[in-house]
C-alpha cells in the first residue's frame, strides 16, 4: 500500500501558516520517509506469544445483530478471527417452498429488514421474469423510486450505527430523522413502514395515494442538506480520518475473487454495479454516476456509500419527475386479483379472485436467477419452477453473507477496536446472513 | 466450449435469457477452471453456489453455480446433476474462487453435499452438534425431524459454556480447565466442543 495523506481539518490546529488545511500523514504499511507513525520494530517486548481467546457477541450492540466473533489476540493485535454465524436462522428458502409466489413476498420483508421494500421489488422482478410478465411503465418508475427510498434508508442506518460504533453519537440522530420521514411516506403509501410486502407478481400492492409525490419532492429538496451537514461533520474529521483510513484493505483483485459485492467491491475500485451492468427496471435511462473508491479501506467505503445516497436522490428526482399515468398492474386476471369492487358483483371476476388466492398463479416450468443492486451488493433471488403454483426451490443470494465471509481476512493484523470499525463497515444484516 | 470438453459438457439452453450448461460432476472443476482463467471467458465472480432438489425423486440432484464475468459483463449458470445412487460428493471451487468458502459451506449444511478438495467443510448456519440431518433436504419435513419437546430437550441439555470448537479452545490454551470429559474426546481428536 503506498503512503497516502488525506487532508483533514483539525479542530484545535485547524489551518497551517499559509491558511491552508492541513496535510496528516496517516499511518502506513511501508514506514520509510520518516513520516510512519508506526513504532519501529523491536521496541515491543516479547511477550511469549501468549495469546488470547476472546468472543464478541452474539449479544453485542456492536456486531449489528447476533453475529459472534470468536478472536484470537497477540497482545492487543488480532491473529485470528472465527466468525459464527446461524443465531437468526428461520428457514425462509425451506418454508417458501410450501407457499405460493406472492405469500413468499411477505418473508422477503424479513430476511434484510432494513431494505425490506427493496427486496419485495427484487423478488417480483425475479417471479415476473419466471412467469414471463412484462410490468407497465408506471410500476416500473413506482419500483425505482420504492428501491431508491430502501437504499437511501439502509444506508442511513448504516451511517448512523457506524458513527456509534466509532464514537459518534449525532450523525446518528440526524440520519434517523430523515429515516423516519421515508418510514411515514412508505406507511401512507402501503399502510406498513418495516415489514412492506409492496409489491406483487405483475405489479404493487397498491397505488400511490393523492398528494403523495408531494412529500416525495418534499423528501429530494430537504434531504441532501442532512446529507450536508453530515459531510462537514464526518469527512475531513481527524478523529473519523484516524479511526477509518487504511483498515481492512481489500485489493481489487481480492474483492472480485471473495465475492464481494456492492459498496464493498466498489470502494476496492471494481467499478461493478448491477444496475448499470446489467440493467433491470429501465435503470439504464436514468442519469447516475457509481461512485468507486481507490484504496478499498473503511474509509473509502464510508465515501462511496456516501455519495451513493447522494446519486439516490438524483434518480429518485428523475423518477418522480417521469412517473406516467396509466395502470400499475398488468391486466391479467391469472396472476392479477380484480378490483374489489368487481369480485363481488361479477361472476367472472369471483371466480379470477378465488383462483389467484385459492390455488395461485402458476408459472411455466423453468428457473430465472434476477439480482439486483440492493444497498449490501449483489442480491439474487434464483427460482425453479416445476409448473406448480409453488417454487421446487427458492434461493437467496445474500450479499452481506458472502461480504461478512472476508472479514477474517479483513481483520488479520488489525487492533481490536479496528475489528469493530471493519466489521460496521461491511454494513451486514443477520436476517439476511442467517435467513 | 462444447468443442473443448467433449462429453463433459452435455447440453447447453437458455432459460429467460440466462445461460445454462450442463456439465458431467466429474468434470465440473476443470470446465470452472477453464471458464475462469481462459482470456476469451473469465468468468472472475462468483455468484452463487447452491444446490436443487426436485419434487420428482427420479430427477438427480442439481448443483448450481452462478457466475459471472465482471470484464465482458456476461452472466452464466452452470448446472452439474449428481445420478441417484451415487453418494453426494463434486469437486470444490474453492481454490478457484474464495467466495466459494461459505456458500458451499452452507450447501453440504443444507443438503449435504460434500465438496471435495473445501478445507474447512462444516456447518455454518445450524450449530455444528445439529442431529437431525440436511433441512433443504425434500425428504425432510418442514417442522423438522424430532419432535418439538425432542427439539427443546436437546437445546435444554446443551452446555452454553462448550459452544466453542475444539480448535478454538486449544488456542485458548484452556485444554486444562475443561471438563474430563471433554478432554478425553479432545485427546480422541474430535473437532467440535459440547
Amino acid at each position: 500500500m503506498a503512503r497516502r495523506t488525506v487532508e483533514v481539518e483539525l479542530s484545535t490546529t485547524g489551518l497551517d501558516s499559509q491558511g491552508r488545511p492541513q496535510r496528516v500523514p496517516i499511518l502506513t504499511d511501508d514506514g520509510g520517509g520518516g513520516l510512519a507513525l508506526q513504532a519501529p520494530p523491536g521496541i515491543e517486548p516479547d511477550l511469549n506469544g501468549e495469546h488470547m481467546l476472546i468472543n464478541i457477541g452474539p449479544q453485542h450492540p456492536a456486531t449489528h445483530g447476533v453475529l459472534r466473533l470468536v478472536l484470537e489476540l497477540d497482545g492487543e493485535t488480532v491473529v485470528r478471527c472465527i466468525p459464527h454465524i446461524g443465531y437468526l436462522h428461520c428457514g425462509f428458502e425451506k418454508m417458501g417452498e410450501y407457499r405460493q409466489y406472492n405469500q413468499i413476498i411477505c418473508w422477503t420483508d424479513r430476511e434484510d429488514y432494513l431494505n425490506s421494500i427493496g427486496n419485495n421489488v427484487a423478488f417480483a422482478l425475479g417471479a415476473e421474469r419466471l412467469f414471463g410478465i412484462e410490468i407497465t411503465e408506471r410500476c416500473k418508475v413506482l419500483r425505482v423510486i420504492a428501491s431508491e427510498l430502501s437504499r437511501i434508508m439502509s444506508h442511513l442506518v448504516w451511517l448512523g450505527t457506524f458513527c456509534i460504533d466509532i464514537g459518534a453519537f449525532t450523525p446518528f440522530l440526524w440520519a434517523f430523522q430523515r429515516r423516519e420521514e421515508i418510514y411515514r411516506l412508505l406507511e401512507k403509501w402501503i399502510g406498513a413502514r418495516l415489514t412492506t410486502s409492496a409489491t406483487r407478481v405483475g405489479g404493487m400492492a397498491a397505488d400511490i395515494p393523492n398528494g403523495w409525490m408531494d412529500g416525495l419532492r418534499q423528501f429530494i429538496r430537504t434531504f441532501p442538506h442532512t446529507l450536508d451537514e453530515i459531510d462537514r461533520v464526518l469527512t475531513k474529521n481527524a478523529i473519523w480520518v484516524g479511526r477509518t483510513v487504511g483498515l481492512g484493505v481489500m485489493t481489487p483483485e481480492e474483492a472480485i475473487n471473495w465475492g464481494l459485492s456492492g459498496p464493498m467491491l466498489r470502494a476496492s475500485g471494481v467499478d461493478y454495479d448491477v444496475r448499470k451492468d446489467f440493467p433491470y427496471l429501465d435503470y439504464e435511462t436514468y442519469d447516475f454516476e457509481v461512485p468507486v473508491g481507490t484504496n478499498g479501506d473503511v474509509y473509502d467505503r464510508y465515501l462511496v456509500r456516501f455519495e451513493e445516497l447522494r446519486q439516490s436522490v438524483r434518480i429518485l428526482q428523475q423518477a418522480a419527475d417521469r412517473l406516467p399515468d396509466g395502470p400499475v398492474n398488468i391486466d391479467d386476471p391469472r396472476v392479477i386479483l380484480p378490483p374489489k369492487s368487481k369480485a363481488t358483483s361479477e361472476m367472472e371476476s369471483m371466480i379470477h379472485h378465488f383462483k389467484v388466492v385459492m390455488e395461485g398463479p402458476r408459472p411455466p416450468i423453468g428457473e430465472s436467477y434476477f439480482a439486483v443492486e440492493s444497498p449490501k451488493g449483489e442480491k439474487g433471488y434464483y427460482m425453479v419452477s416445476d409448473g406448480t403454483a409453488k417454487p421446487v426451490r427458492w434461493r437467496i443470494r445474500p450479499p452481506s453473507f458472502v461480504n461478512l465471509a472476508a472479514i477474517p481476512k479483513m481483520v488479520e493484523g488489525h487492533l481490536l477496536s479496528d475489528v469493530i470499525a471493519i466489521n460496521a463497515s461491511i454494513d451486514i444484516v443477520m436476517g439476511e446472513i442467517d435467513r | 466450449m462444447q468443442q473443448k470438453f467433449g462429453g463433459a459438457v452435455k447440453r447447453a439452453e437458455v432459460i429467460w435469457g440466462e445461460t445454462v450448461v450442463y456439465v458431467e460432476p466429474a468434470s465440473v472443476h476443470d470446465v470452472i477452471r477453464w471458464l475462469h482463467d481462459d482470456p476469451s471467458q473469465r468468468y472472475d465472480f462468483l455468484s452463487d453456489v447452491t444446490a436443487v432438489e426436485y419434487r420428482d425423486s427420479e430427477v438427480p440432484i442439481e448443483v448450481v453455480w452462478h457466475l459471472r464475468s465482471l470484464p465482458f459483463r456476461r452472466f452464466l449458470r452452470v448446472k452439474s446433476q449428481i445420478p441417484k445412487g451415487q453418494p453426494l460428493e463434486i469437486a470444490s471451487v474453492y481454490d478457484i474462487y474464495r467466495s466459494a468458502d461459505w456458500l458451499e459451506r452452507e450447501c453440504y449444511d443444507m443438503f449435504g453435499i460434500r465438496f471435495r478438495g473445501h478445507p474447512d467443510l462444516r456447518r455454518i448456519l445450524m450449530w455444528e452438534q445439529y442431529k437431525e440431518g440436511f433441512p433443504l433436504r425434500k425428504d425432510f419435513p418442514l417442522r423438522g425431524r424430532f419432535s418439538r419437546s425432542e427439539q427443546l430437550r436437546q437445546a435444554l441439555a446443551q452446555n452454553p459454556e462448550a459452544r466453542y470448537s475444539m480448535e478454538e479452545l486449544t488456542i485458548a490454551d484452556a485444554f486444562a480447565e475443561l471438563p474430563n470429559d471433554m478432554r478425553e474426546r479432545l485427546s480422541k481428536g474430535e473437532r467440535t466442543g459440547e
